[in-house]
């Protein structure tokens, strides 16, 4: 079964944003802050998001390598050793939805200092719906979530999207579809896995 | 009975959900489920029968996902016409007698469209063709869209449909709680659409129960003319004790449903979670509801993805700017292919209030067609405005339109037979709305009469294409006052009687009236506001004109559409108080201390606006060569080590570059020689095929033309021929490729070789958010380049060796 939520968004985390610019420590620029203001203001203005995610739960048995939740499985020899407390897991796809997709395109053409003030606010707006979903996981049931992990990353195939989109059926549950190169449309979405083990082990 | 003539008495009983009922007799997660039409044909057997006893009309044969993507076409044709043959057994063996039809389910691909997605438009409608050509090969009544979260897809696949077959087909979308798609577009925009195309009804259906899509649903029937259908989830999904539960239940759904049927509702069903009890219930319940009759709303709207625009009493503006006609600036952009100029003039237009872009990038020496199509794409990638598709070419006009993602104004159809030959059956087939001009095989009639007449053929003669007088704007044209002081009368009294008697909207290219006088903008004002007083609906126009848009608020205020005169107030603050230039360069001298030069700190701080009107006006008194070598370019140097040497960062050098862009785009705009010349030397970049993310691509870019270079800009997802091709035509000694995705390299990899084996003095460079050093030499590569600066850095020794 594959259920189906939607969040309201959490207040932007600006130092966040500063480092998806690549901007770090200490500066005294104004007009760096001035035009993420403006671009926050924007988005606010122009866009809907939609943050929705899709997830399910799954039964999890680790074989040698190989990671098996119901109906799919993945090889990582790191999480293998990572996951082996867990008895279940959660898989979930999120999305902040295709109006951040129209801004980083309007302004990649018309104002690139913009479109990658853009780019930063959905990559921020992105990990901040996560966190707040496995927040509501950690504090809506009896199972400790542990850290989440993506395909794509560290010794995980990125070609688990395939699966993952296919048992959590993203297009019709979200609104996320996968490219040929498994990059996501809208591109401000993660897909993720989330070992869960009971409470106090 | 034909389906067509069933529903104009008639309510409609669609079917349930089959997914769900589906996964209660074992169907695995992540299994497809018309798979089973294979595999458990009597299970899908059973649940169309106990649909049509329940009382559904229309069964949905088990194809949504049925499609290329998923199946080879062989198993395809065997899906599809198994599950015809099963819904269809299903028909001769239930025991109701009410009429019962078939429909060919076809739900979205499962992709995204470009350029949000990899999915070419036409490779859409080609994948969706495939769909419906076996349905009809087997034999259904209908063809059923349904669940489209996109109404760009939704387009593809109805014109799928109508290149296909003739079958009645019916067009629902998958509405979200704010009542619109996930690609923006609202039931205005959809209906405005769909109708255009000729769906046989439009509706919602899936994601909410019926509660909470009830908003959206009554404003389907307020503005649509064709049927509207409605099939919600039995609500949302609940997990009970390890089972999952919908939370409406059969009683409460038909309860809602009865309600939208009484409000003009004509056909109507369940989705998920919804089984046949929840069919039985809806159609005991409405068995006694007389339907509502489904009135013509004889509305003239357009539409892009997200708005629709309406011609009402409300003046239309039309923003003219992107037409190369007498704009030498202009046709230089489109010889450059230099889009995002091109863009810019739509979006200070759109910025200036107007309602509709009118897109007109016909010269001479380009390849109209292709250009056309590039920059709607591009357009309706920025503006959400619906655009006025402006050529003569017959070619041209079709390819936009299958593109355009909307109903667009077609510009423009006139009385020669063999116009109205080749721009009917357009409008019939795409949808929208035509300007048509009243001239024909004789010229431009000299009497409104004459005028007259001829938009009476043109009524009478789209009527016989099936096109509705409605979709049709009439343009008496303006001609120029100085050669004949009696044409502007008769312009408007021919628009006077077109508006009020004949009930069609108008529109008129203002401008023209004043050509070969001195203050245009006085003359055109007047017309302008003389030509809504006597009906015009629409103006052709330059936004930028303050007198222009003087004339259409005071007049939007005075005929009482302006609430309060609150647009009017608005209007008046946006109004630029008069500043001279030497002010703002005060301003700007008064906030440094250094001697450094005006421009040049404005580069610096990033200032696009100061930076404009300091070259501006340093212009008149400057040879631009030594602004450009002691202002811009050493400006940039300054932002460019900043950047190196980490005192700056990447939105600091970004600002900066815009900046000196502008600067640069003043100087060509001022300068009268061409000034291609004085360029570096050629540098093709692009993002390589597969990627479809390109704003580090076009950071490099922008910094590559600051310093100079002859930046040809492929664009995103570009395949290595066409990259090579273009590398071969400019004889261009660098290339720029970007890639984003692991899954992309290995197309970076081939366009590399490619290069390499047909123009092996050309240089590579390449970047991007997977790629090192090693990985790139590994590939193939000349550089490594971890940033733009970078590139630059190397492009220009690599020219200076040369």
């Amino acid at each position: 079964m594959v259920y189906i939520k939607q969040y309201p968004s959490r207040p932007y985390n600006k130092r966040e944003i500063l480092r998806y610019m690549g901007v770090s420590g200490d500066y005294n620029d104004p007009s760096i802050n001035d035009l993420m203001d403006e671009c926050i203001n924007i988005f606010e203005k122009e866009t809907v998001v939609s943050n929705k995610i899709c997830f399910s739960e799954f039964d999890l048995i680790i074989k040698g390598k190989q990671i098996l939740l119901g109906e799919i499985f993945f090889e990582s020899e790191k999480y293998a050793k990572k996951l082996a407390e867990c008895e279940k897991a959660i898989v979930f796809a999120a999305t902040v939805g295709i109006g951040i997709d129209r801004l980083i395109e309007k302004y990649s053409r018309i104002s690139p200092a913009k479109a990658l003030a853009f780019q930063a606010i959905g990559s921020e707006r992105i990990e901040s719906l996560c966190d707040t979903f496995c927040d509501d996981l950690k504090n809506n049931s009896s199972f400790k979530p542990l850290q989440r992990f993506s395909p794509g990353y560290s010794d995980i195939s990125i070609g688990f999207q395939k699966q993952i989109f296919r048992i959590l059926n993203c297009e019709k549950n979200i609104g996320l579809t996968l490219c040929d190169s498994m990059l996501m449309s809208p591109s401000k979405s993660v897909t993720a896995i989330v070992g869960i083990k009971k409470k106090g082990k | 009975m034909n389906i067509r003539d069933f529903i104009k008495e008639n309510i409609l009983f669609l079917d349930g959900g089959m997914g769900t009922l589906l996964q209660e007799r074992g169907l695995a997660p992540g299994q497809y489920p018309e798979s089973w039409n294979i595999t458990h044909p009597d299970i899908i057997k059973d649940i169309h029968k106990s649909y049509f006893e329940a009382g559904s009309n229309v069964i949905s044969t088990n194809t949504f996902g049925a499609n290329l993507l998923k199946f080879t076409k062989i198993e395809l044709e065997e899906i599809i016409s198994s599950a015809i043959k099963i819904a269809k057994e299903a028909r001769e063996e239930s025991k109701t007698s009410h009429p019962k039809f078939i429909a060919l389910d076809i739900g979205p691909c499962g992709k995204l469209l470009k350029p949000y997605g990899d999915m070419d438009f036409e490779d859409a409608v080609k994948l969706f063709s495939e769909t419906v050509k076996i349905g009809v090969k087997y034999g259904v009544d209908i063809v059923f869209l349904e669940t489209f979260s996109d109404s760009y897809e939704t387009k593809a696949a109805l014109l799928a449909v109508k290149e296909s077959c003739d079958l009645p087909v019916f067009v629902s979308n998958a509405y979200g709680e704010d009542g619109k798609l996930m690609t923006g577009a609202s039931p205005e925009v959809m209906i405005a659409m769909l109708e255009g195309m000729g769906a046989d009804a439009v509706g919602a259906n899936c994601s909410l129960g019926p509660d909470k899509l009830f908003d959206t649903v009554k404003r389907m029937v307020e503005c649509s003319s064709v049927p509207v259908l409605v099939k919600p989830n039995a609500g949302l999904p609940k997990s009970v004790g390890g089972k999952s539960v919908y939370d409406i239940s059969p009683e409460e759904f038909s309860l809602v449903m009865k309600d939208m049927v009484l409000s003009g509702v004509r056909i109507a069903g369940g989705c998920c979670g919804t089984t046949p009890e929840y069919i039985s219930s809806l159609s005991k319940s409405l068995a006694d509801v007389v339907p509502m009759e489904i009135r013509n709303k004889n509305t003239t709207v357009v539409s892009s993805y997200a708005n629709t625009v309406v011609f009402d009493k409300k003046p239309v503006l039309i923003g003219e700017r992107i037409n190369p006609t007498g704009k030498k600036r202009f046709k230089q952009a489109l010889i450059e292919k230099d889009i995002s100029y091109i863009l810019n003039e739509g979006i200070s237009q759109e910025e200036k209030g107007v309602d509709i872009l009118d897109v007109n990038v016909g010269i001479p020496d380009i390849n109209e067609e292709e250009m056309l199509n590039c920059v709607i794409k591009e357009l309706q990638a920025v503006s959400a405005l619906p655009l006025q598709i402006d050529t003569s070419s017959y070619t041209a006009m079709e390819k936009a339109l299958r593109c355009y993602n909307g109903k667009a104004l077609i510009n423009s159809v006139n009385g020669k037979e063999e116009s109205m030959n080749a721009i009917f059956p357009l409008v019939k087939k795409y949808g929208g709305v035509v300007i048509a001009l009243t001239l024909d095989e004789n010229g431009i009639p000299e009497t409104a009469k004459g005028r007259i007449e001829i938009a009476k053929r043109i009524i009478e003669t789209a009527k016989n294409y099936g096109i509705s007088k409605n979709d049709i704007v009439f343009d008496t044209l303006t001609m120029t006052v100085s050669a004949n002081s009696n044409s502007p009368k008769v312009t408007l009294d021919a628009l006077k009687y077109i508006k009020d008697v004949l009930g069609c909207h108008t529109s008129l290219g203002v401008s023209n009236v004043s050509f070969g006088l001195p203050n245009r903008d006085v003359i055109n004002s007047t017309f302008f506001a003389m030509a809504l007083e006597n009906g015009l609906s629409a103006a052709i126009m330059n936004p930028h004109s303050e007198d222009m848009m003087k004339v259409y608020h005071s007049y939007k205020a005075l005929r009482g559409l302006d609430e309060n005169c609150g647009e009017y107030i608005d209007f008046i603050s946006t109004l630029p108080e008069k500043t001279t230039v030497t002010d703002v360069k005060n301003e700007v001298q008064n906030k440094i201390d250094s001697n450094i030069s005006p421009l040049k700190f404005a580069i610096v701080k990033g200032i696009k606006d100061d930076a404009y009107r300091l070259t501006s006006e340093l212009l008149d008194s400057c040879v631009p060569l030594d602004l450009v070598n002691c202002d811009i370019i050493p400006a940039l140097d300054i932002v460019g080590r900043g950047y190196e040497n980490k005192t700056m960062y990447l939105p600091q050098l970004l600002m900066s570059a815009e900046a000196a862009k502008a600067s640069f785009e003043c100087i060509k705009s001022k300068i009268k020689s061409d000034n291609s010349s004085s360029k570096k030397c050629p540098f093709v970049i692009a993002t390589v095929q597969g990627d479809i993310h390109d704003i580090g691509k076009n950071i490099v870019k922008l910094l590559l033309e600051n310093y100079g270079f002859d930046v040809h800009d492929l664009g995103k997802d570009v395949a290595p021929e066409a990259i090579l091709e273009e590398v071969i035509r400019l004889d261009a000694p660098l290339v720029g490729l970007s890639a984003l995705m692991t899954t992309t390299v290995p197309a970076m990899e081939e366009t590399i070789k490619l290069i390499k084996t047909k123009s092996p003095k050309t240089l590579v460079v390449v970047g991007g958010a997977v790629l090192t050093e090693e990985y790139a030499k590994n590939i193939g590569a000349d550089k490594y380049a971890k940033d733009a600066m970078e590139t630059v850095r190397f492009a220009e020794k690599v020219f200076n060796n040369k």
